[in-house]
């Protein structure tokens, strides 16, 4: 049964990479990259990291597929012009493609794992503790120094991302609410004496 | 038939590729090649996550969840550039992201 889903997984997944690359349409791509991941995480599934898939569906297709939407279809691009060199340059691809898979292939098949590798597990896989449990006990006190690194690279991102984005147009009126904060009627109301019949 | 280490490096290497594929193909779309790159890493975590249930160490699950946290902060950061340059030059064609070549 198991093998049944990972080739189904398997074989949607990697169609699907194969219609990000190859669509006209980037939004039709952002779309398959969506259904690739979820079948990554059917994948994940299948080997035990269910933590790891939930957060694939979190972080993926929650977030990072949805900004890769709003950026296609914010920006109004030519997309069919910008198109046009696929052909040319499908030898090259096809050749690399071809050298590169030629070569994971015979490290994937090759592959043999040296006898003493069980000896040096750095932290085995409990039996009896659920999968989020394990990664949570050593997330927290084996490896919070890359925890906390890898908070501190998610807020670097977020910074980044809006000082590059913010831009603030000139004639924009915004509200400012410690020069609102700072009027007092003193400064502001000004009473002028006005003559009888004559006006301002 | 028992689903063994070798079907998902397999799978993961076909994925590589065709990251590596898309990334040659779509030289002009700066869109599908990030899109390629997440594709790249999603094939890097299937490897870890693989030799993680082979080898029984956890070590692989904890490395894919900071490859996956680079992965999203790079997504962010590389449209955050892409939106920036979009308002600077109407266009986002690879070919022209050159203004600082000497």
């Amino acid at each position: 049964m198991a093998a049944v889903f990972f080739y189904l997984f398997a074989t949607i997944m990697i169609a699907s990479a194969c219609v990000v690359i190859f669509a006209r349409n980037p939004v039709h791509s952002v779309l398959f990259l969506i259904l690739a991941f979820c079948n990554g995480a059917g994948l994940f599934l299948l080997s035990g990291a269910e933590f790891l898939a939930m957060l694939l569906i979190v972080v993926y297709v929650g977030a990072v597929a949805v900004l890769f939407l709003f950026v296609v279809m914010m920006l109004d691009v030519d997309f069919a012009e910008l198109k046009q060199g696929i052909s040319k340059y499908l030898p090259v691809g096809a050749a690399v493609g071809a050298v590169v898979l030629a070569e994971l292939g015979m490290v994937a098949l090759g592959w043999q794992p040296a006898s003493a590798s069980r000896n040096l597990l750095e932290t085995p896989i409990a039996a009896n503790v659920s999968n989020t449990a394990a990664l949570g006990q050593v997330l927290y006190t084996k490896y919070v120094i890359f925890f906390q690194a890898s908070a501190l690279v998610l807020l670097t991102a977020m910074i980044g991302a809006i000082v590059l984005t913010l831009h603030h147009k000139p004639n924009v009126k915004r509200q400012s609410i410690d020069v609102q904060n700072a009027r007092n009627a003193k400064n502001v109301v000004e009473l002028k004496k006005v003559p009888f019949r004559t006006g301002v | 038939m028992t689903i063994g280490l070798t079907h998902y490096l397999v799978v993961a290497a076909i994925l590589f590729t065709l990251g590596i594929a898309g990334i040659i193909l779509n030289r002009k779309n700066i869109i599908v090649i990030l899109m390629s790159v997440e594709l790249i890493l999603l094939s890097v975590n299937l490897n870890f996550v693989a030799f993680s249930q082979s080898l029984g160490d956890l070590v692989g699950q904890v490395f894919a969840l900071f490859v996956l946290t680079v992965a999203a902060a790079e997504a962010a950061i590389g449209l955050a550039i892409l939106v920036a340059f979009y308002r600077n030059r109407g266009t986002i064609a690879v070919e022209d992201i050159n203004s600082l070549k000497g």
